[in-house]
């Protein structure tokens, strides 16, 4: 990643001084975050800790991208959204929210859904899309318009009591289309109405979501491509499983097929595993 | 042969197929359930006649949504 000609504010250097002291990250490392754009897809479970995290981290840029407004059943868990909130469009609540907490934070909303004939656009001119979407036909679109544009970006979904992460770069490792090669019927999938979420697993796995972005953007650590993070709430169990790549992938293997994004109309949650 | 399952040791009997794997381990819906065998994944059909030795590792990866609505 090039350096960008940043500079910090006495400010700054106060609010980001726990980040600079890490040796890991530095004032070169809180150069990157100030320079980074971020692109949240969905202002919901996940990236609602996710966008505060981020911009509390100093991001320079956050697009929120999602289409919804804010409804009283998701307070129990997207902790961006205030009670006052309540019917404004979710991309412009995170906004108040994001702007509240980091004014030095630009924000690009975006109220729209986005579709294949959008997002290779929206994408444009971010370093690292987070997906926290909750469907997945918007799953399998952010997947795929990332593989095209060569984009990182990191996966995550979170069911019940259960939730799995896992982090594409471009030549480094498996896409999400590797692991799932397509999305799976309506009916197999039960809605997330039905199947309920904890709200504090959607905060464990929206941060871990910012934490890999952070990394992605400052070179610290170890990203997690070409592993599955998993998390069981009830057994209090992380599991890191390994990921090969599948080199007849449709995305990203040696033939692919699949060369622009698609729309697919799956609304979903997920299938259980055993004790979800 | 003791093999992995989930990041589980268990003892199975020796060249179990990756089918059997999945009806003995009650894998739900297990045609949306990508299996991974060691450093690669097992194609849907290929899964029966795929047979398993000492020391291998098996992982069933589910799909999850969730996260915004």
């Amino acid at each position: 990643m090039a350096e960008a000609p940043v500079t910090f504010s006495p400010a700054e250097l106060e609010r980001y001084s726990r980040n600079i002291i890490l040796r890991e990250i530095g004032a070169k490392g809180q150069k990157r975050l100030k320079a980074g754009k971020v692109l949240i897809v969905g202002a919901g479970g996940l990236g609602s800790p996710a966008a505060l995290y981020l911009a509390a981290a100093g991001v320079g840029v956050l697009g929120i991208a999602d289409g919804d407004s804010v409804d009283l059943s998701n307070l129990q868990r997207q902790v961006i959204h205030a009670t006052s909130g309540v019917g404004t469009p979710k991309a412009l609540s995170a906004r108040e929210a994001i702007r509240a907490l980091n004014p030095e934070v630009e924000v690009r909303a975006f109220e729209g859904r986005l579709a294949a004939s959008n997002i290779l656009e929206a994408l444009e001119g971010y370093d690292f899309v987070l997906d926290g979407t909750d469907n997945f036909a918007a799953k399998f679109l952010i997947n795929d318009a990332c593989v095209i544009a060569s984009k990182p970006f990191s996966h995550a979904g979170i069911i019940r009591w259960q939730g799995q992460l896992m982090t594409y770069v471009p030549g480094r490792g498996p896409c999400y289309r590797c692991v799932f090669r397509q999305p799976p019927p309506p009916e197999a999938v039960p809605t997330c109405r039905e199947a309920g979420v904890i709200g504090a697993l959607a905060g464990v796995i929206g941060c871990l979501q910012a934490l890999e972005a952070v990394k992605y953007l400052t070179g610290a650590g170890e990203l997690l491509t070409g592993s599955l993070l998993t998390y069981d709430a009830l057994k209090s169990d992380f599991r890191k499983v390994r990921l090969p790549r599948r080199p007849s992938c449709p995305a990203c293997g040696e033939e692919r097929t699949i060369l622009a994004p698609e729309d697919y109309g799956i609304p979903a949650c997920g299938i259980a595993p055993p004790g979800a | 042969m003791e093999i992995t399952v989930g990041g589980l040791k268990k003892e199975y009997r020796e060249g179990l197929s990756v089918a059997e794997l999945i009806r003995l381990e009650k894998v739900e819906t297990p045609e949306y359930v990508t299996v991974a065998l060691n450093d690669e994944f097992v194609e849907g059909g290929d899964t029966e006649t795929r047979s398993l030795k000492e020391g291998d590792s098996v992982e069933f990866l589910y799909f999850m949504g969730g996260g915004r609505g």
